[in-house]
């Protein structure tokens, strides 16, 4: 009896052929995912990444939506070239709170993984409403609709609760006091300007979209874009001590 | 059976029940939309109850008109095979089909002339290529996978679909998953993760139809005559079952709240990153591979007329394929955060991989062994064996610029696009239109109304493909040497927006590589369209053999 007419246990019942699938699918994933989890070397020492105040992850969702990361990664490959042209390259710890990650996967745009700091809001808000007028080349769509539309920020607690509740460390006061932080962020001279730098150290504070009696998604966006990839102070981090 | 006798008729458990689910389902929509934290989310709400009415009616009128009794297993001792819902789905096949290809179109206009964005939210480039790759992919593809696979497993079964309505709710419950992700990319709901960008509850209503397909598919095999099962369906069952599985471990998230269309994915940062391409890749793997590569089992030898070549290889290179294939997915993510253990992993299961895809070729291949003369005279064999080329082709490819150092210069350009199309237009779309030019007539029990039209689709879109992949390759290398480029004095030498301006010109030919395979898919459709809409003459149906 050959080797080869052993299969017709596979070949004649469905549910046997079902469960060796199963198996057999089940180990790649199981090998390649898990770890991930519990090897304390998959996210570098850090220290200094804190989750995004309630401003900035607004502006990530706005980021989503619109689907930017179909052509912007947020991912610095160590290699020369990108080094050179985008800087440090990208810890996992920088993205330990991202829900869903950005690292995107096509670079018809440039990376912006270290964006932040890079362009004055006064040019994001031109770029954003009109990417032509300060690059020339591009092939980046307008947003113009961005500056137009008011922020939705009612239940932006509740995407603070989520994201607590999925390992996020929120605390009960940020979470109670959300919405008076999105609009500390954006509002110039607000008194609780103080608060949101103390619950979400670093953070930027001031009107990102030129409008400063009114809080718009480019507000948020931009608060957003002006937080990427600075959350790591490279003169201190120590890349030997994080070889993996 | 009482029913029969009495004359009487009775409403079944099945349709009772599923109207009455519906009739729920239907409530709660209205109440989700009347509170719902976005107009956008309300209108899908809406679109639920629709559906949700539309359904308990279309129970209620079908049950009024049908026949007492069950529908009967065989008549004269010949399977009574269930055709309804795989014609609607070789129909809808064809729609997306064409509506997926002119999306496709459109966004490589845009990226060629950026005007055509129209500064409007819902045709920006970022909006509109999840739409086309969900809509080719899911839609397109998902509705050929969905009526071949239950073609093929009612005649390789010789039984009957299992299931009344089922059958029915898997291929229209499906069609309005599409539609809610189509119309919720255009607005603006999104995930943002590739390939699986519907929001929670798009993802829980196709959690629902997928576990009522695979209890389908399996429930037929299990009502077989025959007393293997046969390679087809291994492949088949292989792609329902392991989509389950990617579907539900990717899109683990949890809801802001049942009114908001917002979730947040259970996974962060880097282990999402490894989530999204198991599932990524495995989207490519399952989906388009293994489901294809049934359909290639089917469709070959029933059109060339001639046995599988190779039954041991058929054996080696399925367990071979599904296993490999799932440890592919770090290959997305060299010289990423990932750990390198597993980026080595992914890249060394890759390049194994090229040998179960190339025995999955060959044996497609080698079964026109003795028929190779038939490639001359039938366009549509001819388009299914093209399409074996093709699938060769790009899982060679695959583990080639799986290799880390191969890698480092096309991940992030049109490289990809290209490695993606070549699968994409040549592999997927060639067989699906192959099975669509056998299946169309068969269903229909009438001839094709045009082999010359065939003809015509084959050397348009082959073309097209030509200068589509050539196009991506050019660009994709060229920007890729750009970005890493230094001058003597050892700066970099190219800005950013320079290597985009260098573009342009590849990206004009892409544009009318992808018009070309549109005209393609547009002869197909008129084609298919005349075979079902004109009544073929007597003695032509006559010389049908009776399905």
């Amino acid at each position: 009896m050959s080797i080869w007419s052993k299969h017709a246990i596979f070949e004649k019942n469905s549910i046997i052929l079902l469960i060796g699938v199963l198996v057999v699918i089940s180990i790649g994933g199981i090998v390649e995912v898990a770890p991930l989890f519990y090897l304390k070397s998959t996210i570098e020492q850090v220290g200094s990444v804190r989750p995004y105040s309630p401003l900035e992850l607004a502006g990530r969702n706005i980021y989503v939506r619109e689907g930017c990361y179909n052509c912007h990664s947020q991912m610095i490959r160590p290699l020369r070239d990108e080094v050179e042209r985008y800087g440090h390259y990208s810890l996992a710890a920088e993205s330990m709170y991202d829900r869903p990650f950005q690292w995107g996967s096509k670079r018809t745009g440039p990376d912006l993984a270290r964006v932040g700091g890079k362009y004055s809001d006064a040019w994001h808000r031109d770029h954003l409403h009109e990417p032509k007028s300060v690059v020339p080349g591009t092939v980046m769509p307008a947003y113009p609709w961005l500056a137009e539309n008011d922020l939705a920020f009612d239940h932006i607690a509740d995407d603070l609760k989520v994201q607590a509740d999925l390992g996020v460390p929120y605390t009960d006061e940020m979470i109670a006091n959300a919405r008076t932080d999105l609009l500390a962020q954006a509002t110039p001279d607000h008194p609780g300007a103080e608060d949101v730098v103390k619950r979400y150290p670093r953070a930027q504070t001031r009107d990102f979209d030129g409008k400063p009696q009114r809080i718009t998604e480019a507000d948020a966006l931009i608060a957003y874009l002006q937080l990427l990839g600075t959350q790591v102070d490279f003169k201190l981090y120590d890349d030997k001590a994080n070889i993996r | 059976m009482n029913a029969q006798i009495t004359g009487q008729k009775w409403m079944t458990f099945g349709e009772g029940g599923t109207a009455f689910a519906f009739f729920l389902l239907a409530c709660l929509s209205i109440v989700v939309a009347a509170n719902a934290y976005a107009e956008e989310y309300a209108f899908h709400a809406y679109l639920f109850s629709a559906a949700a009415v539309a359904a308990v009616i279309a129970i209620v009128s079908r049950y009024y008109e049908r026949d007492p009794g069950p529908v009967p297993l065989e008549i004269d001792g010949k399977p009574n095979y269930n055709f309804g819902p795989i014609k609607f789905g070789a129909v809808m096949a064809v729609f997306w089909g064409i509506a997926g290809f002119l999306i496709g179109l459109w966004i490589a206009l845009e990226l060629a002339f950026p005007a055509l964005n129209l500064d409007l939210p819902w045709i920006t480039f970022g909006r509109l290529r999840p739409l086309h790759t969900s809509a080719v992919i899911f839609a397109f593809g998902g509705n050929v996978l969905l009526a071949s696979s239950f073609y093929v497993v009612q005649r390789t079964c010789r039984a009957r679909l299992v299931g009344d309505i089922a059958p029915w709710f898997v291929i229209l419950g499906y069609n309005f998953f599409i539609v809610i992700a189509g119309t919720g990319y255009l607005l603006g709901i999104t995930q943002s993760k590739e390939y699986a960008e519907p929001e929670w509850y798009a993802d829980l209503w196709l959690t629902i139809v997928w576990v009522v397909y695979l209890l389908v598919f399996l429930g037929t095999i299990m009502r077989r005559k025959e007393p293997h099962i046969y390679v087809a369906n291994w492949f088949y069952l292989a792609f329902i079952v392991t989509i389950a599985v990617l579907h539900l471990g990717n899109n683990a998230a949890i809801p802001v709240s049942l009114f908001s269309p917002k979730s947040y994915i259970v996974w962060s940062g880097v282990q999402d990153a490894m989530v999204q391409w198991w599932y990524g890749h495995n989207a490519v793997g399952f989906f388009l591979t293994a489901g294809f590569l049934a359909i290639m089992y089917y469709f070959i030898p029933k059109r060339a007329e001639r046995p599988v070549y190779s039954y041991r290889l058929s054996i080696i290179h399925f367990w071979a394929l599904i296993f490999l294939y799932i440890w592919a997915g770090p290959h997305h993510l060299h010289y990423t955060a990932l750990p390198d253990w597993a980026q080595t992993l992914g890249m060394t299961f890759s390049i194994m991989l090229w040998m179960p895809s190339w025995g999955g070729m060959i044996n497609g291949l080698m079964t026109l062994s003795g028929a190779w003369d038939k490639l001359r005279t039938d366009p549509v064999l001819r388009m299914m064996v093209v399409s074996v080329a093709f699938y060769g082709m790009s899982t060679f490819e695959g583990p080639l610029m799986s290799i880390k150092v191969v890698n480092s210069l096309s991940h992030y350009t049109d490289w990809t696009i290209g490695h993606v199309h070549s699968g994409a237009l040549g592999w997927v779309g060639y067989v699906s239109f192959g099975a669509l030019y056998c299946m169309v007539p068969w269903l229909w029990n009438r001839p094709l109304y045009s082999l010359k039209l065939v003809n015509w689709h084959f050397w348009i879109s082959t073309l097209g493909i030509v200068l589509y992949i050539s196009a991506m390759w050019v660009s994709g290398i060229l920007q890729g040497l750009m970005w890493r480029a230094y001058t003597s004095l050892g700066f970099l030498e190219y800005s950013f927006v320079e290597t985009v301006e260098a573009m342009h010109p590849f990206y004009v030919i892409r544009a009318l590589g992808g018009f070309l395979f549109l005209s393609g898919a547009l002869l197909m459709a008129w084609n298919l369209w005349k075979t079902i809409a004109e009544p073929a003459p007597a003695e032509t149906l006559a010389l049908v053999p009776a399905e």
